[in-house]
């Protein structure tokens, strides 16, 4: 048996080098500076302009989970009472493949084209007399990002949804009618308690995906770190400091803890859908 | 609960519908309907916005034109990068499959203790984002530069890992309706080693699960931006991004393009799985459908 295992050692050896000890330099080194054990990086992690940055990032990754859960789910909703296997079905979670990873260079041109300053819709108002950007440019803000997250938390939302609105059983529904019970009842005793796990589970990996997203914030936003990721990279495209040449390491640290946080519960919640969800 | 026929919600029409019922269909009907025109809206507004920006003429009231999309063999970076990174999408696909599979068959096969050390470091990417993978790669790819010499195409070690937790789905659900055990039992009592077992018994068997994983790696390694700008690498995404500095058109150009292709990819990839899904009726699908990868934000 033992000659058995040297089956697994190709893949476990790369894994090793190319996700294993990257996670473990920058678990490491943020603990780290000028070579020796230090808590510098970490302590730059409590300076307003990081904090900000978490709270920016936390921000935005909550309001594009809330708003891309809840008409995630309502779109998958609307597929999901028509034909399992119709053409709006089958077009569906295929566009929702293809645009939930539409995240990225793609996307921050598609709207700059739709509203960036010269983009159709601006165009069009401003011909006919609303200035969307009367207050300022909001397009490279936060509140400009939420929107342009929205455009893949959607789509998310409809592949990771469908699965548990399949589960809902119509026979639950007849049974509720046959012991009485309005669609209010059913809706109310039925179908929320049951989907509410699943849906608090989405949106947390909705939150997740949001918080780890990089490339479209990166194309819209130049310069600057409104947002965690976008700190990382200047931290890893800028002159170092003597000294604080980790502090990324400590940024990508404070990531992966809010991420694999959000993500334990997803899967605690994954669990509890299971359940039922056969 | 289990044994309960699986019928969708919408299609059952019960012979015995009151009023109310039929009220409440219709009303469902119209909030359907109009969700599905907001989303459409919401969904193809940009995109159309996109291929708009790309067709406009230079000055105001100009007629409509293509010199945009006629300009984009002008750039010979930007044929590069194109170059370089449908390479990368072959080199990717093919090693994942070579590294991955042959292991999945042979921890499911040999080592099922292996199993769950195999799924959770495949899974473990989607909770360190490449944004957090980038910065400790960085000193990996110091040596990757160092033995393989400074060559974009070098980013296919970090984009196997990037794809992983989609083809470890999409092969799994493969392998979940498949008996591998007996495949594996029959072959070797007829005199087959294990290479044969795994590369000419089980493998075609799998077909549709690894064509899967070939087309989720390409529309991943194509739409990768995060780790070749950062680790300063010109791939095709990048490439686009610099470009909008100097030409918006052209680049609005090539991304819609792309993202025309990335459709074309995602379509075909869903008719493959329904045909599979016809194939083998008769079994419960024990795992869920691969999703198409989420990652690249």
């Amino acid at each position: 048996m033992p000659l058995a295992w040297l089956g697994a050692v190709p893949f476990l050896g790369f894994v090793g080098i190319f996700l294993l000890l990257p996670t473990a330099i920058v678990t490491i080194e943020a603990f780290a500076s000028e070579g020796r054990l230090s808590l510098i990086n970490i302590r730059e992690l409590s300076q307003g302009y990081v904090v900000d940055s978490f709270v920016n990032s936390v921000v935005l990754s909550t309001a594009s989970a809330l708003i891309g859960a809840v008409f995630g789910a309502l779109l998958a909703y609307a597929v999901v009472t028509g034909r399992s296997d119709g053409w709006l079905r089958r077009s569906t979670t295929a566009a929702s493949g293809v645009l939930a990873q539409a995240g990225g260079v793609t996307l921050a041109f598609a709207f700059l084209a739709t509203i960036g300053g010269e983009g159709l819709i601006t165009v069009f108002l401003r011909d006919h007399g609303v200035d969307i950007y009367a207050n300022g440019v909001w397009l490279y803000e936060l509140r400009g990002l939420v929107l342009v997250y929205t455009y893949f938390q959607v789509p998310l939302m409809v592949l990771v949804f469908l699965p548990a609105l399949d589960g809902v059983r119509v026979q639950w529904r007849e049974a509720t009618v046959t012991l009485g019970g309005t669609t209010w009842d059913y809706w109310r005793h039925v179908a929320v308690p049951l989907l509410t796990p699943p849906f608090l589970g989405a949106t947390l990996l909705l939150f997740a995906n949001a918080f780890s997203a990089y490339a479209t914030a990166a194309a819209l936003i130049t310069q600057g770190g409104i947002i965690v990721p976008l700190q990382i990279r200047t931290a890893l495209t800028s002159e170092v400091l003597l000294g604080r040449e980790n502090i990324g390491k400590a940024l990508a640290l404070g990531m992966i803890v809010v991420v694999t946080v959000v993500m334990t519960l997803y899967a605690l919640l994954q669990r509890r859908t299971a359940r039922w969800l056969r | 609960m289990a044994q309960v026929t699986a019928t969708r919600p919408g299609e059952v029409t019960s012979p015995s519908r009151s009023g109310a019922n039929a009220r409440s269909r219709r009303r469902l009907n119209v909030i359907r309907t109009g969700v599905l025109i907001a989303a459409g809206l919401f969904f193809l507004v940009p995109i159309a916005a996109m291929f708009e920006f790309s067709t406009r003429g230079t000055g105001i009231g100009a007629a409509r034109t293509l010199t945009y999309w006629r300009a984009i063999p002008t750039y010979p970076e930007l044929i590069g990068a194109i170059e370089v990174s449908l390479e990368l999408a072959v080199i990717t696909s093919v090693a994942v499959l070579l590294l991955l599979a042959p292991t999945m068959i042979w921890v499911k096969l040999r080592l099922p203790r292996l199993n769950r050390v195999i799924e959770f470091l495949c899974l473990l990417p989607l909770t360190i984002p490449a944004i957090v993978l980038v910065v400790g790669l960085a000193p990996v790819y110091l040596w990757v530069t160092y033995f393989f010499g400074d060559s974009t195409l070098n980013l296919w070690f970090a984009y196997v890992i990037l794809v992983l937790p989609y083809a470890y789905r999409a092969l799994d659900a493969g392998m979940a309706v498949l008996d591998m055990h007996t495949l594996a039992e029959a072959a070797r009592s007829l005199g087959a080693g294990w290479l044969t077992v795994i590369f000419r018994v089980i493998a075609p068997n799998l077909s549709s699960a690894l064509i899967n994983t070939a087309l989720l790696s390409v529309a991943l390694v194509l739409g990768e931006f995060t780790i070749a700008s950062l680790l300063n690498y010109q791939n095709l995404q990048v490439e686009i991004n610099n470009l909008g500095q100097a030409s918006a058109g052209v680049s609005i150009a090539v991304a819609v393009a792309l993202l025309i292709f990335m459709f074309a990819l995602l379509i075909a990839l869903s008719f493959l799985g329904r045909a599979r899904h016809r194939g083998v009726q008769a079994i419960p699908t024990a795992a869920p459908a691969p999703s198409a990868p989420a990652g690249e934000a």
